[in-house]
């Protein structure tokens, strides 16, 4: 219509006639593959397969392709094209890695514009998104990645690509998120079997057709396109060393219980109820110009979108009636057009999908705002969206609705900003608006969010990682974290399993007349073989020694069989109350690097001071002699000397990004973590792994050795003396595999540490989807502790941390 | 819940023309609570033009607009009462008959918003403007600078209202901004608009020389509590003339103004705009953040001298469908 108008009624009415992007090269495109696509495997474009699938346009809902439905037989092929070519691949050099990944972000500006307009076609979102957002980053993950390839020798020394990836993306961010997958584990000289989404499929091909252009080597990057059975097949395949998933975090459940126990490196990328809050002291205008960033980029199709706009009560009134006005202003229609906000939901199940909550918002009270002008009827449109009068409790507050939805909600204090917006399952992103920076920078380090963005929203880069915390999953995608997900140190490749039935675990407590077998010479704990007054040492919970809940105990033999004791026979309950201590210590997670090193000092001194003690009780215990027990304590001071040094030198760091903005890698602690202590090393295995996680800020519930824990009570009276604050290590003794089911169940903890048998680490995998909490894992794999390159260092430090990426936009 | 009542998406005016903004007691809480995220108004500013986009008949009708929305322009040592009359023939006729009557615009009468000369050329620009209806308009207060005595920059208002002009810009002194004197900066613009009478004031902030946008959304809101009837970027003589983020900011306060006490103020992006594509960047601003009524020329100018000519060679390209010489366009 407003093509036919004159340019006399133009000029009264300045409306802004059509500017439609043409998309003419696009369909050349697909019409020179005749609309038909195979997968992309092994260097060759196939053929199409037998089952297919079309993918259509969600605006207009033209079928665009009929692309290739993945069987297991194709997944196969790919993974085994993707095995053949890993050798070769990451023995060459990181440079001519580079070289590969260089020419595939040239290709991509080469055909920015046929990229960003088959995007557009294929998802529906407005081509300004794929031509000035989605496309550009593409070239810039490469390539920021190129130059990891180079530097990979000097950058990670001691590591290696981690094998043969799976990974599967979403529709949101078709090519984007092959961009985010691909880059890194190219980078780290792993191969890759990618699945994109069904309903996107077309730029994961496209992009599989410039890496053959390229001349990639066949097999390095591979594209199986099907749905989610495709996606199920790739996960299931036997022969992968990693998975990455970005989608929903019901799907990234799944993954998680399917890979459980595999020995797969795993990275999640998954849902998100963002909060985005606006303080008194924001500049507001720039406040709703970021609510339309955060919600309404993508049609709010968008893990990370502040869907949970948090208002401080004096501004509430304010901010929502220049919200809604801004509303009004917002065009919707065909995602080509260059004047448009808002382009159309990628499927009819997502339409119904943000219908159907948005009822049972106004079912549960919520007032619906909307503009007043109507969005197209034919296609998968939805108009932007606001619910006000929402309260934390709604299904619309806690879900996440995945479309142009917003719900308001509001303040009082920073703090109760703060609790509300961590009120939630996920913890993928959060904004923040205030022109006070002692306000901003004192929010931000308190939300649990892998990405706090302070005056802006949606803000990505290459060099600035990006993922998520609690549900929303865990790794990252981007900076020097994101490539730690696609490598391994070779330390650890190298570690062979356990010797046969060294995993056997305790018989448990005895029944009344069960200890006088023969050899049981009656002892006490201190290691005499004088008898004292019996003192069975208790678990320690909360800085308060405790009798278990259940009130039984168990027998404690030496190596040589002889009793030396009871310890406390922990169960479930403990668990629980080691927990709730730990969650309640939150003062030790903040507290300062340079506070938690003196008291990591302070116990090194003392237990160095009670050394001979600790020597009689290892060798009384493991049957080591005099040295190497003597060796086994020294470690342990120097282990604890060590993350004391460590403790207030990994504040983070500040990513090189293209924005005028101050990026903040900071490293944070996870908050509660159990430790699951092997058996070998009784005091020492338990340090090096306590000791980390404390140093760093973690509060953890730890489980000795299950055979030998009494050199790890008696360090517990040593802990007491040493100003640990209560709750901040708590002590649990009893069954290791019983226990770290516990710990792995429970969604308090934030991440688990497991040294034990293949089976419990298979089991604490699978337990860990529950809250999609970090595991690490041995996989039965044995590490000699005696040894710093295998026992201490780099390795533990970073798994004692997750990065928070705080985006800092300045300018006077 | 019921939903709450419909929210206009910009400030409702009555029709007909505008009651002209009487101002207002200086409120200090008000100036003081004026908060801009320079960051965030970058990002704003960048993606006006890629988020809406004029193309075809519509960019020509809304380039035929712009030319309405010129004060055309001329401050320069060397101006002499010919050049000025040149400057007026063009100002009356802005696009040649050929192109308009290729446009359908045969009947539109169109002229620039204004012509804008030195106080000393006034009387030149009104005798040349003679029944078209242009005003003019003419800079004062020790144009460029503005650091002349009260009185005497008060004289230079008085002499180029009695010269004819309908139509004044004067310049802030630019310490008092720089200093946060807002009742200073109050009294003089107060000064101002009382010596104008009846002619509107528009009152130039010299943004490039105030360091922040929030001293820029600050004057801005007391030059317009004082009675400016327009707030204006530049002189087009400071290194920093009118920017997309500067005029951001200001256009925010003219909005918020406007929601407050019902007056609608004037925009002026001046200096530095001189090619039919910024042009449309600033209208896509207007049009976006205050709606289609400001983007009449009683709420909304271009100060320009080189513009006009862009826009005629912009112009004729819809026309003919061939890039055209600057030569053939009427000299200004």
């Amino acid at each position: 219509m407003l093509a036919t108008m004159s340019v006399r009624d133009l000029f009264e009415s300045l409306d802004y006639g059509p500017a439609p992007e043409a998309a003419d090269a696009a369909h050349a495109y697909l019409e020179r593959h005749d609309r038909r696509f195979g997968h992309a495997i092994d260097g060759l474009l196939e053929k199409i397969g037998r089952d297919t699938f079309e993918t259509s346009d969600p605006a207009t809902g033209a079928t665009l392709a009929v692309c290739t439905q993945g069987s297991a037989e194709d997944v196969e092929r790919a993974v085994r094209a993707a095995r053949a070519a890993l050798p070769a691949w990451r023995a060459l050099p990181g440079h001519e890695r580079a070289r590969y990944l260089y020419a595939l972000a040239r290709q991509v500006q080469k055909h920015a514009r046929l990229l960003a307009v088959l995007e557009t076609l294929d998802n529906g979102k407005p081509i300004r998104e794929t031509r000035d957002i989605d496309v550009p980053l593409v070239a810039r993950h490469l390539y920021h990645h190129a130059g990891w390839a180079s530097l990979m020798g000097r950058e990670f020394p001691g590591t290696v690509g981690v094998g043969v990836c799976g990974q599967v993306i979403p529709w949101n961010f078709p090519l984007l998120m092959v961009a985010w997958k691909v880059a890194p584990a190219l980078a780290a000289g792993c191969t890759v079997v990618l699945k994109p989404a069904e309903h996107t499929p077309l730029t994961a091909l496209a992009f599989a057709e410039l890496a053959i252009t390229v001349g990639l080597p066949p097999g390095v990057l591979n594209v199986v396109t099907g749905d989610g059975r495709t996606g199920a097949a790739l996960v299931e395949h036997p022969d992968l060393d990693k998975v990455a998933f970005t989608g929903s975090t019901e799907v990234g459940r799944v993954i998680r219980e399917r890979t459980a126990g595999r020995g797969l490196a795993l990275t999640l990328e998954l849902g998100g109820k963002s909060p985005f809050i606006v303080f008194d002291d924001a500049d507001l205008d720039a406040a709703v110009e970021g609510v339309v960033d955060a919600i309404w980029l993508n049609q709010g199709q968008v893990c990370c979108a502040g869907s949970a706009l948090l208002l401080h009560e004096p501004i509430e009134q304010a901010f929502l009636r220049k919200l809604r006005a801004r509303m009004e202003t917002l065009r919707v229609g065909s995602p080509l057009d260059k004047t448009v906000d808002m382009g159309a939901l990628v499927a009819p199940v997502q339409l119904e999908r943000v219908e159907r909550l948005v009822r049972a918002g106004i079912e549960e009270g919520a007032a619906c705002h909307q503009p007043s002008w109507r969005v197209p009827a034919r296609g998968l449109f939805y108009p932007p969206t606001l619910l006000t009068g929402v309260e934390p409790s709604m299904t619309v507050a806690r879900e996440e609705i995945f479309g142009p939805v917003l719900v308001s909600m509001s303040f009082r204090t920073p703090d109760e900003a703060v609790e509300i917006a961590n009120h939630s399952r996920y913890g993928l992103a959060a904004s923040v608006w205030s022109e006070s920076l002692a306000l901003a920078l004192d929010v931000a380090p308190r939300l649990q969010a892998g990405v706090v963005w302070i005056n802006a929203t949606n803000v990505f880069d290459a060099a600035a990682g990006f993922g998520g915390m609690k549900e929303s999953g865990f790794g990252r995608e981007g900076g020097r974290e994101g490539m730690h997900a696609y490598l391994v140190d070779e330390v650890e490749r190298a570690l062979g399993p356990y010797p046969e039935g060294a995993q056997r675990p305790p018989a448990g407590p005895e029944a009344i007349g069960e200890a006088s077998e023969a050899g049981d010479a009656p002892t006490d704990n201190t290691g005499s073989a004088v008898r004292g007054i019996d003192r069975t040492p208790k678990l320690y919970i909360g800085g308060k020694q405790v009798r278990p809940d259940g009130g039984t105990s168990y027998p404690v033999r030496g190596a040589d069989g002889r009793r030396l004791g009871e310890a406390g026979w922990g169960s479930r309950k403990d668990i629980r109350d080691a927990v709730e201590a730990a969650r309640k210590a939150g003062a030790w997670s903040r507290a300062s690097g340079h506070a938690r090193a003196q008291v990591m000092y302070f116990l090194a001194e003392n237990l160095s001071a009670d050394l001979e003690r600790f020597v009689a009780r290892l060798r009384d215990l493991t049957g080591a002699g005099e040295a190497d027990a003597r060796r086994e304590v020294d470690l342990c001071v120097e282990r604890l000397f060590c993350y004391a040094g460590y403790a207030d030198k990994r504040g983070g760091a500040v990513q090189d990004v293209p924005q005028r903005a101050v990026a903040l890698a900071l490293n944070e602690p996870w908050g509660v973590v159990g430790v699951s202590a092997p058996d070998e090393a009784p005091l020492l295995a338990f340090v090096s792994l306590v000791a980390p996680l404390l140093a760093l800020g973690n509060r953890v519930v730890a489980t000795p050795s299950p055979r030998w824990p009494l050199a790890v009570t008696d360090l517990v009276q040593l802990i007491e003396a040493s100003d640990v604050p209560a709750g901040a290590l708590n002590v649990v003794t009893g069954e290791r595999d019983a226990l770290a089911k516990t710990l792995a169940d429970h969604h308090e903890v934030a991440c688990h540490w497991y040294v034990g048998s293949a089976e419990g680490s298979a089991e604490v995998e699978r337990r860990s989807a529950g809250n999609l909490k970090f595991t690490w894992v041995n996989h039965g794999r044995r590490r000699d502790w005696f040894d710093p390159s295998q026992g201490e260092g780099e390795a533990f430090v970073r798994r004692a941390l997750q990065v928070k990426n705080v985006w800092v936009p300045y300018g006077a | 819940m019921p939903p709450l009542a419909t929210v206009a998406a910009h400030p409702v005016l009555p029709s007909g023309p505008l009651p002209r903004n009487p101002g207002a007691p200086l409120d200090l809480d008000w100036v003081g609570s004026l908060r801009v995220d320079r960051s965030a108004a970058e990002r704003r500013a960048a993606t006006l033009t890629t988020r809406r986009s004029v193309k075809g008949a519509a960019q020509a009708a809304w380039l035929l607009k712009a030319i309405t929305l010129i004060d055309l322009t001329t401050l320069s040592g060397d101006d002499t009462p010919a050049r000025v009359r040149r400057l007026c023939a063009k100002a009356r006729a802005p696009v040649r008959r050929d192109l308009l009557t290729e446009l359908g615009m045969d009947e539109l009468s169109l002229s620039v918003a204004a012509v804008c000369v030195y106080q000393a050329m006034v009387g030149s620009a009104v005798a040349a403007l003679a029944g078209s209806g242009v005003p003019v308009a003419s800079v004062a207060t020790a144009f460029p600078a503005g650091l002349t005595p009260l009185e005497t920059r008060l004289a230079e208002i008085h002499a180029a209202v009695d010269a004819g002009a309908a139509e004044i810009d004067v310049v802030i002194n630019r310490r008092f901004a720089l200093a946060a004197d807002w009742p200073a900066l109050y009294d003089e613009v107060s000064a101002f608009r009382e010596a104008c009478r009846g002619a509107h004031l528009k009152v130039i902030l010299a943004t490039g020389e105030l360091g922040t946008l929030r001293t820029v959304a600050r004057a801005s809101l007391v030059a317009m509590l004082a009675g400016a009837d327009f707030v204006k970027t530049s002189t087009g003589k400071e290194s920093v003339n009118a920017t997309l983020p500067v005029s951001l900011t200001m256009a925010r306060v003219v909005r918020d103004y406007a929601q407050r006490t019902g007056f609608a103020v004037g925009f002026k992006a001046a200096g530095g705009i001189r090619t039919a594509k910024e042009a449309l960047a600033w209208m896509i601003l207007m049009r976006e953040e205050l709606g289609r009524r400001w983007l009449e020329s009683d709420l909304f100018r271009f100060g320009a001298s080189g513009l006009l000519g862009d826009i005629e060679r912009q112009l004729e390209h819809f026309v003919t469908g061939r890039y055209a010489a600057l030569y053939a366009q009427p000299l200004a």
